[in-house]
C-alpha cells in the first residue's frame, strides 16, 4: 500500500526514512554494490587520504533516497528517476535523515507523476545529498 | 606561476575521449544479488526477498531496488578495461570522490535479467574548489536488457583532486 496520486499535494512532505550506518552495514553495502574503495571500511586508509574517519558511500545515500521513494510509492507505483549530488560526508554511527517534498504533480503520456525534492540530512541539519526525483503513482 | 598561465589539467587525449563509447559490459541480475543489495540498504519490503511476494505484486521475479543495476560478470583472466574518464590528467591527481548519481528507469529490472551497459564520458571540467584543483567528469551509462530495451540510464559525476 503506497501513496495515491489523488491524495498527493504539491508542497507536502513524504514520510522521513531514518538511517544510521554501522561499519558492518558499510561492509555489507560494499559487497552488495561491488564498491570496495577502502575509504569506506579501512580507517587507516581513510586517514591516509586525509579523511577524519571512514565515510558512508555516496551511492548508499543515493540508494537510501531510492528506498525513501519506494517505501512511499509502494509496488503499485514506480520510481522513475532518482538523482542526488554528494555535497557533504556522512560518517558511521551518525543519523542520516532521508527526506522528500513534492514539488510538482502532473500527468504526462497517460502516467500520473510526481516530482520531488529529496535529500539526506546530517545531525547538524546540513543537506549532505541534495537531489530530485520523479515517481509514478496509481 | 600564476593560475592563468598554468596548463589545463585536461589533456588532448581526454578531450578526444568525450563521447567515445566503451566496450559493452555484461551484468547479471539474480535473486541472491537483489536480496544482498536490498538487505545492505535496509529494505523490509518482501518483494525484494520473496519470489511469491514479488509475483503477487506483479513483478516477473524479485525486482532490482533503485540503485541496483546488476553485477558485472567477473573474469579473473581478463583485465578490466580502464574505466571511462580515468585517463591521466596533465598533472597527477591522487584522490577520487563520487560527485553524484542520477538514474532514470524506463522499465522494470528483475532477477533473471541480463543487462548490457555502454558508457561514454559526456563532459570533463576543471575547477578550483575547497579540495584544491578538481577534475569533474560526467559519464552517461545506458543499460539494455536481454530484449534490447533500454531499462536505465545512469549519469555519474566523478571528482578527482
Amino acid at each position: 500500500m503506497g501513496a495515491s496520486w489523488d491524495e498527493v499535494q504539491e508542497g507536502m512532505e513524504i514520510p522521513t526514512l531514518e538511517k544510521n550506518c554501522s561499519t558492518q552495514q558499510l561492509v555489507h553495502w560494499a559487497a552488495g554494490s561491488g564498491d570496495f574503495y577502502q575509504i569506506h571500511y579501512d580507517h587507516n586508509f581513510a586517514e591516509a587520504t586525509g579523511l577524519p574517519n571512514i565515510i558512508v558511500h555516496g551511492a548508499l545515500k543515493h540508494a537510501f533516497l531510492g528506498q525513501l521513494l519506494h517505501d512511499w510509492v509502494g509496488n503499485e507505483g514506480r520510481v522513475k528517476r532518482v538523482g542526488c549530488s554528494y555535497r557533504g560526508m556522512d560518517f558511521p554511527d551518525e543519523d542520516i535523515h532521508c527526506k522528500g517534498v513534492v514539488t510538482r504533480k502532473y500527468e504526462e503520456d497517460g502516467e500520473k507523476l510526481v516530482d520531488l525534492e529529496i535529500w539526506t540530512e546530517n545531525p547538524d541539519g546540513q543537506r549532505t545529498s541534495p537531489g530530485s526525483a520523479t515517481v509514478r503513482l496509481p | 606561476m600564476s593560475d592563468e598561465t598554468q596548463e589545463s589539467l585536461i589533456t588532448d587525449e581526454m578531450r578526444a575521449s568525450i563521447g567515445r563509447e566503451s566496450e559493452p559490459t555484461t551484468l547479471e541480475v539474480d535473486k541472491t544479488s537483489v536480496r544482498m543489495f536490498a538487505r545492505s540498504v535496509g529494505y523490509t519490503d518482501p518483494v525484494y526477498y520473496d519470489e511469491a511476494a514479488a509475483q503477487a505484486a506483479g513483478y516477473r521475479s524479485l525486482p532490482a531496488p533503485p540503485g541496483y543495476l546488476g553485477t558485472p560478470v567477473f573474469n579473473p583472466n581478463k583485465r578490466s578495461a580502464r574505466p571511462q574518464g580515468m585517463l591521466e590528467p596533465s598533472r597527477p591527481l591522487k584522490r577520487v570522490l563520487n560527485g553524484g548519481t542520477d538514474i532514470e528507469y524506463l522499465t522494470d529490472i528483475c532477477a533473471g535479467d541480463i543487462l548490457t551497459s555502454i558508457s561514454a564520458v559526456s563532459s570533463i571540467e576543471e575547477r578550483k574548489g575547497r579540495l584544491g584543483e578538481m577534475l569533474i567528469t560526467t559519464t552517461k551509462t545506458t543499460y539494455r536488457n536481454q530484449d534490447g530495451e533500454v531499462v536505465a540510464i545512469m549519469t555519474g559525476t566523478g571528482i578527482r583532486y
